[in-house]
């Protein structure tokens, strides 16, 4: 059986940012592990500009973000296979995978990273109403049938959610000469980001129906027309249809880490994020197995996802050099009022160096608050908030010197201001 | 008179408001682009504007594009219309020149991946 220092399963930007990591600071025989045809993941069909503001301090697309780190990649020569699916991962680290030259292999790692991204929410995953005709299909679908393959969708086209992936498409079948009749959100506020409903809706007046959701699919085989309602408390109101006749129905409702290989290896997974359970160091509670990236929770900004696997990729290199200390006593993070989640949920003191990073998210718009870090009833960090939302990511650094008094746990609450 | 905007330079989108009358001064943004942004998007708002064309013998049939710098709004369905004549054939460096000064924005159209 073929041995590696590392196996990293999934070739987006958390796998490419892992790899480039580990093989930074030590020499390393590491495999990545890729699916599709070409490395790089989703970022390929996101031509739109956004990515890098942060990583690059330039505003690059999807597919230049990805270019830059295959580059590098190759330059460093790490080793990776495209068209190769993993089937299994087992707990002591063997990793089975099949592709078309190879058959079926097993092989096997010191450590492991999990960086397979997410997947889009369907019509079944949220009980959407009506038929199912053709016609309806997720935003990120009819992204990569328009920027890959250059096949439109549709001509007449509605769009149920308002994440970002739903705006973007808005704006891209808009430019392509396809008429977008409005987005509906169940919510009473956007889940995209606020640029994206300036310069994908309102550039192109395309209505945005907030507190609204799709009711009624009709057509035979092919879609004909959505009726969307009004809701209140996610109840449809009556008498507030409004139908719009489409050959399109595109979803952006949501992105569910794709954790099918964890699941099946035992790797504990917060019912929150969706995604592995990790430590400071991104260490699953199987030794040896790390995630980061949209498989251990959604991000909004891929320069956030390559900031997370660097440190993940860090951490691999501390194991692999046996400098991270195993311990079951561990600082629990708890996710208080206003709080949905927060990564990592558990820290080891000992393995922080300076500081730790932790991500959050809130569970309703907020102005003006606190967010308040405590362990028991002392208060260790205080942060002032102008204004907070579900769609947008907190962070909240932690010296090694904040843990000094804490006991036990760590709870994040949203407070009002004294 | 001051006008709200949301400052779409970053993905932080910062809530500007900016005084026309006091020579377009911005406030609310976090950083120096947000200045840049308020005054331009209420004199002459301008767009990157991102896209594909057909490709030869690529590995997929459509190429991604993009304006290497921001072109006017107005002029935004003007550039889809010659992207739309546009093909190309594989090999093709990401950066390379597409078409160049298009629709005399002074602005080309720059090849935004590797094919």
């Amino acid at each position: 059986m073929k041995m590696y220092d590392v196996i990293i399963i999934g070739g987006g930007s958390a796998g490419l940012a892992a790899a480039l990591e580990i093989n930074k600071f030590r020499k390393s025989k590491i495999l990545l592990l890729e699916r599709d045809a070409e490395l790089g993941g989703i970022l390929l069909q996101c031509i739109h500009n956004g990515f890098g503001l942060k990583v690059f301090k330039e505003e690059l697309t999807g597919p230049e973000y990805a270019e830059r780190f295959i580059d590098e990649l190759h330059e460093k020569g790490i080793e990776y296979k495209l068209n190769s699916m993993v089937i299994k991962l087992h707990p002591d680290k063997r990793v089975e995978y099949a592709n078309i030259e190879e058959g079926f292999v097993t092989i096997q790692a010191k450590a492991v990273i999990l960086t397979m991204g997410c997947y889009e929410r369907s019509a079944g995953a949220i009980g959407l109403p009506g038929n199912r005709p053709s016609g309806v299909m997720t935003a990120g679908a009819a992204q990569k049938y328009l920027n890959i393959d250059g096949y439109l969708v549709g001509k007449n086209v509605f769009i149920l959610g308002s994440g970002d992936i739903g705006l973007i498409m808005a704006r891209r079948m808009i430019l392509e000469g396809a008429n977008v009749l409005g987005v509906a959100e169940i919510l009473p506020f956007s889940g995209g980001l606020k640029r994206n409903i300036v310069q994908c809706l309102d550039d192109y007046d395309i209505p945005l129906y907030l507190s609204h959701t799709v009711t009624e699919i009709k057509g035979e085989s092919k879609i004909s027309s959505v009726v969307i309602s009004k809701v209140k408390d996610f109840v449809p109101i009556p008498g507030t249809e409004i139908e719009f006749e489409v050959d399109a129905l595109l979803l952006s409702v949501g992105l569910i880490p794709e954790n099918g290989l964890s699941e099946a290896c035992g790797i504990d997974m917060d019912s929150r994020t969706k995604g592995p359970i990790v430590n400071e160091s991104y260490q699953t509670n199987i030794d040896g197995i790390f995630a980061c990236g949209n498989v251990l929770h959604v991000h909004d900004l891929v320069d956030f996802v390559t900031e997370e696997s660097r440190r993940a990729g860090q951490a691999v290199v501390k194991y692999l050099e046996n400098q991270l200390e195993k311990s079951d006593n561990h600082i629990e993070m708890i996710s208080k009022d206003g709080v949905s989640y927060i990564v990592p949920q558990q820290v080891n003191v000992n393995n922080i160096n300076d500081k730790l990073e932790l991500f959050l998210r809130v569970q309703k718009e907020y102005r003006d608050v606190n967010l308040v870090v405590r362990s028991n009833d002392t208060i260790i960090k205080t942060i002032r908030k102008k204004h907070m939302a579900p769609a947008e990511m907190e962070q909240i650094k932690l010296k090694v010197e904040d843990f000094d008094s804490v006991i036990g746990s760590i709870s994040i609450s949203v407070e009002e201001r004294q | 008179m001051k006008k709200k905007l949301i400052c779409i330079a970053c993905p932080i989108g910062c809530h500007l408001e900016v005084d026309v009358e006091n020579n377009y001064a911005v406030t609310g943004n976090q950083c120096k682009r947000g200045v840049v942004y308020g005054k331009k998007e209420l004199i002459n708002p301008t767009r990157i504007v991102t896209s594909t064309v057909i490709i030869k013998n690529g590995i997929y049939n459509r190429l991604p594009v993009k304006t290497d710098g921001e072109i006017p709004k107005s002029m935004i369905f003007d550039v889809m219309k010659q992207l739309n004549e546009v093909v190309v054939t594989s090999p093709i460096k990401m950066g390379k020149v597409i078409i160049e000064n298009v629709c005399d924005t002074g602005i080309n159209i720059v090849a935004s991946r590797s094919m």
